[in-house]
């Protein structure tokens, strides 16, 4: 069984207000699923769902084979998770609370001991240890919820936003240890960094309004984008007539935009959908003899493909 | 089992992370002291008992009890940890179970904790210490009714001062249902059978039947049936609310 989580057209209903709206999908093994979306999307309300805390007004979720509706238990105890805003228990040394969760996870004797050091010390908890968890700085906290997830070093993480609140470093380190982890494990993450999407995730999973709106590779995301394979040039203010009239001529470009930028000009070479332009814009520029300061294929931007997704049908 | 037991021994010291459970251990025995000596008349009654003490929990208990049950659920939700605990796996009746029997354990504490007064009623004279032993258990028992009762109401909200004042005031109905005042209330409209009902959920007439030293059985059935009634309502209350 590679499908450790599977998402069975799970539709969530408070009242009159649709979180959910049908949604499917299934994470294996070594992947690391990033979950997009604009704010009230349900991306929370879904992990919920999976985790057992919400039951979902219609369809099921399975982790690891076990349905979390009628063996919420087993499905629970191989999941690690990190609730939004990473809740804990306030009133608890650092060190007690971990110790609870260990016991609670079932770890004990030198198990228990190696796990607890081996968090600890990827989370960068020891000069906070026996401190209340109530007086941690935010970032602290959520390392704090961090810890709690992959004490029992689950097969299913589900983390929402765990790097939110986080310092650069610290931003780094999770998404190393997200990735060092994925190889083996089954992972969801919520995020509003798109970056994050290339940093961390195999498989991006886009949703509105409760609705999945794509879900395919990081790359799929950015080959979505207007700007996929597009060259950008960086040149002198001087230059940049001539060369824009130039590139336009060339067969497969679709348009040439002109770019301000501190210091200089860049140009943006569009190409047709589905063409790939760089090489022959490289011949034009070497043939032409145009100064060119800079030079770089664009991946695609992802917030500009998150952007078309979600809100293009609003404003249309 | 040994879920209920790791949660019971959190909630349990939990109690002692907050000034609440000094609070109230302090109140509580000063309250207990102060009645059996003074406002009981011990002295003057010339007899050596706790029968003062035993007629006075039931007030103190009043506004206690629910200060300790209010914490149980209200603060999990207002701090969102109710997400962290019920994606633990552990069942919801576990959850329940766990916070109530700590609650219990920790107002046994302050129950042990009059001791004192145990032993200078036996130093000062010959008191029956059966009726002083079934006193101590009506206490413990009447105090886990009104824990799980206060467990539920503390389910319905996320303010802890709501849950304290609804408290008390379901406290307070519970106690007196025996007495004419809450009664008087039902009386010229409702059945008989209706008003025997009600004077029979009467935590203080169950109370006294049990601490004048008559291990009553159906005192005791009656505790222990509300206590099971009332965690399985906060059981159900605890599904449904995160239900949303
Ligand atoms: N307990 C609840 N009762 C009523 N409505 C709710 C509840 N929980 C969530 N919702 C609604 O469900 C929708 C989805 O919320 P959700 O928290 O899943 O969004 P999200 O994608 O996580 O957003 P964000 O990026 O802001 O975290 C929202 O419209 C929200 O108001
Ligand atoms: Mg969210």
């Amino acid at each position: 069984m590679t499908n450790l989580i599977e998402v069975d057209s799970v539709t969530k209903r408070f009242g009159a207000i649709i979180a959910v709206d049908d949604v499917s999908f299934t994470v294996r093994r070594g992947e690391v699923l990033g979950f997009l979306g604009p704010n009230g999307a349900g991306k929370s309300t879904t992990m919920r769902v999976i985790t057992g805390y919400l039951p979902p007004t219609i369809g099921t979720a399975r982790v690891c084979g076990q349905d979390i509706q009628t063996h919420p238990v087993e499905a629970k105890r191989k999941i690690g998770f990190l609730p939004e805003g990473a809740p804990l228990y306030g009133d608890m040394s650092v060190q007690g609370f971990l110790e609870f969760i260990a016991r609670i996870r079932n770890l004990s004797g030198k198990h228990k001991k190696s796990r607890m050091d081996d968090v600890i010390e990827r989370m960068g908890l020891a000069e906070v240890l026996f401190q209340r968890v109530e007086t941690l700085s935010k970032g602290y906290k959520r390392r704090v919820g961090m810890a709690q997830a992959i004490l029992h070093d689950p097969d299913v993480l589900i983390l929402d936003e765990p790097t939110d609140g986080l310092d650069p470093n610290q931003k780094h380190h999770v998404r190393e240890l997200i990735r060092d982890m994925g190889s083996d494990k089954a992972i969801i993450i919520s995020t509003h960094i798109l970056e994050e999407v290339d940093a961390v995730c195999t498989r991006a999973l886009i949703i509105d309004r409760g609705t999945v709106v794509l879900d395919g590779t990081p790359g799929d995301l950015h080959a979505r984008s207007r700007h996929h394979n597009a060259v950008v040039l960086r040149m002198k203010g001087d230059e940049a007539n001539r060369a824009a009239k130039l590139l336009r001529a060339i067969p497969d470009v679709g348009s040439v935009e002109k770019l301000d930028a501190a210091d200089g000009v860049s140009l943006l070479v569009v190409p047709r959908e589905g063409k790939f332009v760089a090489e022959a814009v490289g011949a034009a520029v070497r043939e032409n003899n145009i100064q060119v300061v800079e030079m770089h294929t664009e991946a695609g931007k992802l917030d500009e493909v998150f952007r078309q997704l979600t809100v293009g049908e609003e404003a249309a | 089992m040994r879920e209920l037991r790791i949660i019971t021994m959190r909630e349990f010291f939990a109690y002692f992370a907050t000034p609440l459970a000094y609070v109230f251990l302090v109140i509580f025995l000063a309250g207990a002291g102060a009645v059996t000596f003074f406002i009981g008349d011990f002295f003057s009654r010339r007899q050596a008992d706790l029968f003062s003490f035993f007629s006075f929990v039931p007030w103190l208990f009043l506004v206690l009890i629910p200060a300790v049950g209010m914490r149980l659920w209200a603060e999990e939700r207002k701090s969102g940890s109710i997400e962290l605990l019920m994606t633990l796996p552990v069942t919801t009746g576990q959850a329940v179970g766990g916070k109530f029997l700590a609650a219990w354990l920790f107002t046994g504490i302050a129950v042990v904790l009059t001791f004192p007064l145990w032993i200078s009623v036996n130093y000062l004279g010959d008191p029956d210490n059966g009726v002083i032993l079934a006193g101590y258990v009506g206490t413990m028992l009447m105090a886990g009714a009104l824990l799980a009762l206060a467990g539920c109401l503390s389910a319905l909200t996320r303010n802890q001062v709501i849950a304290f004042v609804v408290g008390t005031a379901a406290s307070f109905l519970f106690m007196m249902s025996g007495l004419d005042l809450v009664l008087s209330v039902f009386k010229g409209w409702a059945p008989p059978y209706v008003i025997d009902m009600i004077s029979a959920l009467s935590f203080l007439t169950h109370f006294q039947t049990i601490s004048q030293g008559l291990l009553h059985l159906p005192a005791l059935v009656f505790f222990a049936t509300m206590i099971i009634v009332c965690l399985f309502i906060n059981i159900q209350i605890v599904e449904l609310k995160k239900a949303g």
